[in-house]
């Protein structure tokens, strides 16, 4: 009986726990990929990030912002690791409004590693009107903005198909069996061989997608490697540290006639 | 309470102690004869203290890098997860520390109504824990608030429009909490200001709370009065200090598990996108440890009466050292007692479960039956249990058990066993 009450108690903690990821929305599975930031020791495939990186700046990057993000965080440690030379010639490939100078006027440079990340569109409203009314989100932290993360983002960059009978969709409105309603406004963004990838990897669509819904996971989790890393030197203190506890609670125990 | 006269052994201390007692007081904390069966479910006391103070101090932190202002709060949090040093650490232990918080206040709150440590002497100390938890609730829902999500925004709509519902001055007192006439820049401040202000509060509170303990002292498994001291106690240092550590330390991995491998699970992914009052998110959800009651909400077709059955819910349990009418304290000795708390547990998950889903159908359906059930079991079950169950012999002390090894005593017996399988 006892037992059977502790099980429960387990149970009751984790349905709660499990409750949390709740509204369950029927869509099929999501396409399965390997990640290598999961996991205890998770980490980026540097060479993915810095492919993602591409495939956004070429392909995303003139519908969506990712304002969040400096040109300095390109070559920061964690992320796609461009050498700092490397994130300063794309920096400078951008141009930034700056000023006023001393003559009040508004100038015109080549961005910096200190600038954020140049947006596409002066504003929503700039971005609605090019887009048939919908707002191409800020990609900065979309993976953490979306149920089922980094494999929601990969499996709808890959799940365009033609709109099954029976479904009618207007001008401008895709069909997409991952995006929640089925109808999106974005047509498919990619498809076989649409860059050429600056280090030769094939340019699939499978593989663009993976590498850029990587380089998406890491500007959501910049600090993610560095999670990784302490959080298991501070688990691994813990278990040593409680240990050690155990057994002196065990030795102060010992003095009195009682279980502990 | 040791009653037993302390005198420092120093002169200055002495002195000191003369004007101030604070040596007294060091003294009769370490002393507090503190009963020796105690088990691992009485160790979330400490455990509790110390989520207290991590939010408190990551939460001081946050604050200096946090803006409270519509238009940067969201940014702000996002240069802390990004440009702050340990930011990110500092933010996912405040965020998953509330939801930790709240799972060791769950336990404490359900290991006191299945010991029955709301009853005579202990009634104050139960009290104190509802006000405490029901700041907590108010401190977590603002901070909720303050990273302007989508959750944020609409969390604060919905809660905030519940005070509508109050006949004749309801719109008036929910403008005057928006500070205009919707949720926005006004509102986001003085929620800042308030989910400062709270945990201070919860603070005193809680030393009040240990303060009216540690006049009667513990309740203990086995639920009857001990003499103390006596052979039946140990002091609290330094027995039950390295136990609540131990038990401490236990929670801390589990916390870290959360923080650094899980950080997002226990939240929403609609928060990670910047509030828009022009866009309802499908499904506005609370936070899990407010779902149970966000299902007691909707449960009644009436928005008034809703609010009323929420609010009852939670204050029901002030009530309850009258409600329950039985003289014994430990469900060990209450047999029938002990099956009605385990379909209480059990009705609260299912309204925790059918409060993240959507109120329509059988969800709904099971969402009035829970309630009603929620309500019966206070108002119904235990008055009448208190007066018709017959419950089993309780042992003369702890350490001596009733004449002939009653199977009372292998129950109370049962819950030492639990714990060695925790551990």
């Amino acid at each position: 009986m006892s037992k059977l009450k502790n099980i429960l108690f387990v149970l009751i903690l984790s349905i709660i726990v499990l409750n949390s990821s709740n509204s369950a929305e029927k869509s099929p599975p999501f396409l399965e990929t390997k990640w290598t930031f999961k996991g205890l020791f998770g980490k980026f495939d540097r060479a993915s990030l810095q492919r993602g990186y591409q495939v956004y700046t070429e392909v995303c990057a003139s519908c969506h912002s990712m304002k969040y993000l400096t040109y300095r965080n390109l070559a920061e440690k964690g992320g796609p690791e461009f050498s700092e030379a490397e994130a300063k010639a794309i920096a400078a490939s951008f141009e930034v409004t700056d000023g006023p100078d001393s003559t009040g006027e508004m100038f015109v440079r080549p961005a910096k590693l200190s600038d954020k990340f140049v947006m596409p569109y002066a504003n929503e409203q700039e971005a609605k009107a090019a887009n048939g009314g919908a707002y191409p989100p800020d990609m900065s932290v979309l993976v953490k903005a979306r149920k089922g993360g980094a494999d929601y983002i990969y499996s709808l960059l890959l799940g365009y198909s033609e709109p099954p009978e029976g479904v009618e969709l207007d001008d401008g409105v895709y069909y997409n069996k991952y995006m929640y309603g089925n109808k999106i406004k974005m047509p498919a963004p990619l498809s076989d061989d649409l860059i050429e990838y600056t280090d030769g990897t094939k340019a699939t669509a499978e593989q663009m997608s993976k590498d850029v819904t990587n380089f998406l996971m890491w500007s959501a989790e910049p600090h993610l490697e560095q999670r990784h890393k302490t959080g298991f030197r501070v688990i691994a203190y813990l278990i040593i540290l409680t240990v050690l506890v155990y057994f002196t609670m065990k030795k102060i125990w010992s003095r009195v006639e009682s279980k502990v | 309470m040791s009653d037993h006269k302390y005198t420092p052994s120093s002169k200055f201390g002495k002195w000191f102690n003369d004007r101030l007692p604070l040596l007294t007081l060091a003294n009769h904390l370490t002393d507090y004869p503190t009963p020796k069966n105690l088990n691992y479910w009485w160790t979330f006391g400490g455990i509790l203290t110390f989520c207290l103070i991590t939010q408190i101090v990551t939460g001081l932190v946050l604050a200096m890098h946090y803006i409270a202002h519509a238009d940067m709060a969201f940014s702000s949090v996002e240069h802390i997860m990004r440009d702050v040093n340990y930011g990110w650490l500092l933010r996912y232990v405040h965020a998953n520390g509330a939801s930790m918080f709240f799972l060791a206040v769950y336990i404490h709150i359900f290991r006191s109504l299945f010991y029955g440590s709301y009853k005579s002497p202990r009634e104050i100390i139960w009290i104190l824990g509802i006000i405490i938890y029901l700041l907590m609730m108010a401190a977590a829902f603002m901070g909720y608030v303050l990273p302007w999500g989508q959750m944020s925004f609409w969390g604060a709509t919905v809660i905030t429009n519940l005070f509508s519902a109050i006949p004749l001055v309801g719109e008036s007192i929910t403008t005057w909490l928006w500070g205009g006439y919707s949720v926005d820049n006004p509102t986001l401040t003085r929620f800042f200001t308030l989910h400062y202000l709270i945990p201070f509060l919860i603070l005193g509170l809680v030393v009040l709370h240990i303060w009216a303990l540690h006049v009667p002292g513990n309740n203990n498994p086995v639920g009857i009065d001990i003499k103390k001291p006596s052979k039946d106690t140990v002091p609290f240092h330094p027995y039950i200090v390295i136990k609540d550590a131990f038990a401490l330390l236990m929670f801390c991995i589990v916390f870290a598990l959360f923080v650094f491998y899980q950080p997002n699970i226990l939240g929403h992914a609609d928060n990670y996108i910047e509030a828009d009052p022009l866009v309802t998110p499908a499904h506005i959800v609370p936070e899990w440890y407010l779902l149970p009651f966000y299902a007691i909400l909707r449960s009644v077709p009436d928005k008034l009466m809703g609010v009323v059955a929420m609010l009852s819910a939670i204050l029901i349990l002030a009530a309850l050292p009258w409600l329950d009418t039985s003289k014994v304290r430990s469900a060990v000795f209450r047999p029938l007692f002990r099956q009605f708390y385990w379909i209480l547990v059990a009705d609260v998950l299912i309204l925790g479960y059918v409060g993240a889903m959507p109120a329509e159908g059988l969800y709904l359906l099971i969402a009035r039956v829970a309630t009603a059930y929620y309500f019966a079991h206070f108002l119904i079950i235990l008055p009448v249990l208190g007066w018709k169950e017959k419950t089993t012999p309780l042992p003369l002390s702890i350490t001596e058990p009733v004449l002939g090894g009653s199977p009372n005593l292998a129950a109370a017996r049962n819950d030492e066993k639990i714990e060695k399988i925790i551990k």
